[in-house]
């Protein structure tokens, strides 16, 4: 049984953190959240049209499941769109936390790294607990840190790319720089192994949407990375070997038949 | 009075946030407001008065990653 990994001040079992949009169906979805074991799941906030009931039917089925629900601010491009994303998050879910999102180019849905670490600010004032989308840039880890943020989300690589972990020694650094946060590996992450190698590295969960959402079967694909998450979270407690240059044989080298006998 | 609703010019009778809830059939829904920028906690809504340009954001749950 792998250790329980702690956001703010909650505990959870759970390293797989999932969002909520793409599926095919409403049914689909809440099934691929129950599949892959998630006790956290993102949600977002839409303008609702007048005589709407659009929200109230999906804030149903979330409820209904049960789980954490983590707020986002995605789409927002600036400061004060952000923070007030996040206040009305907080008066529509109920709760502190807040992904926190700030996008700075629509081609890759960078993060606005710079207004991140100053929305951040503002928001940790207010009472906010923030969990901020950022690249892998140890120095905005950093300043996020600085601000309050306990819990801090580097991407694998870009939203949707499913390309996996693109840099490696950036993502090791922060973890061996930052051992006292949480640290989660968001976005970017296309397959089971992909996870497995976040939670390999010693980060202590994952979030990803579109891998499980988009698959031909989401519900067996939340399943194969519930596993996979929980394969490398164990593994990395356990003590991974290090790489090495050259071979080392695994079998013994004594008593070799014909060990040093004549040709 | 002309009131901006989730990016609309909206005219509308009301003159506090409850009553335009209510005009605009918003009654009984999931939301969250934001009245130039300022979330109003839903305890105030009947309290807040309208002024002619307000830019009212009508907020809701919806999927996402």
């Amino acid at each position: 049984m792998a250790e329980m990994v702690t956001f703010y001040s909650k505990q959870f079992s759970s390293r797989l953190l999932i969002g909520t949009a793409l599926y095919r169906s409403p049914a689909i979805m809440q099934q691929a959240i129950r599949a892959a074991g998630a006790q956290i799941v993102t949600v977002s906030l839409r303008r609702e049209a007048a005589g709407g009931r659009i929200g109230s039917a999906f804030w149903d089925l979330i409820r209904e499941l049960g789980v954490t629900v983590l707020p986002n601010t995605a789409g927002c491009r600036s400061v004060r769109e952000a923070v007030t994303t996040a206040q009305l998050a907080r008066e529509l879910f109920d709760t502190p936390w807040i992904k926190l999102e700030v996008i700075g180019d629509d081609e890759t849905l960078q993060p606005d790294v710079v207004g991140l670490v100053e929305a951040a600010a503002i928001l940790i004032k207010d009472g906010f607990e923030v969990f901020p989308y950022c690249t892998e840039d140890l120095t905005v880890a950093l300043r996020l840190r600085d601000a309050g943020c306990l819990v801090i989300m580097p991407w694998a690589s870009p939203i949707g790319s499913a390309r996996g972990i693109v840099n490696r020694d950036a993502l090791k650094l922060m973890r061996a720089r930052l051992p006292e946060l949480t640290l989660v590996v968001d976005a970017g992450l296309g397959a089971p192994s992909h996870a497995a190698d976040a939670l390999e590295l010693g980060y202590d969960a994952v979030l990803l949407n579109t891998a499980i959402a988009k698959a031909g079967d989401p519900v067996a694909m939340a399943n194969a990375f519930r596993l996979a998450v929980v394969g490398g979270r164990i593994a990395y407690e356990s003590g991974l070997m290090g790489a090495r240059d050259f071979a080392s044989p695994s079998t013994p080298v004594v008593g070799t038949p014909f060990w040093h006998a004549l040709p | 009075m002309l009131v901006i609703v989730n990016g609309e010019r909206t005219e509308i009778a009301a003159n506090d946030l409850r009553g335009l809830l209510g005009e605009l059939d918003y009654t009984g829904t999931h939301v969250a407001i934001a009245v130039n920028y300022q979330v109003v906690p839903r305890a105030l809504w009947a309290d807040t008065a309208l002024n002619n340009g307000d830019q009212i954001e009508i907020i809701t749950p919806r999927q996402g990653g």
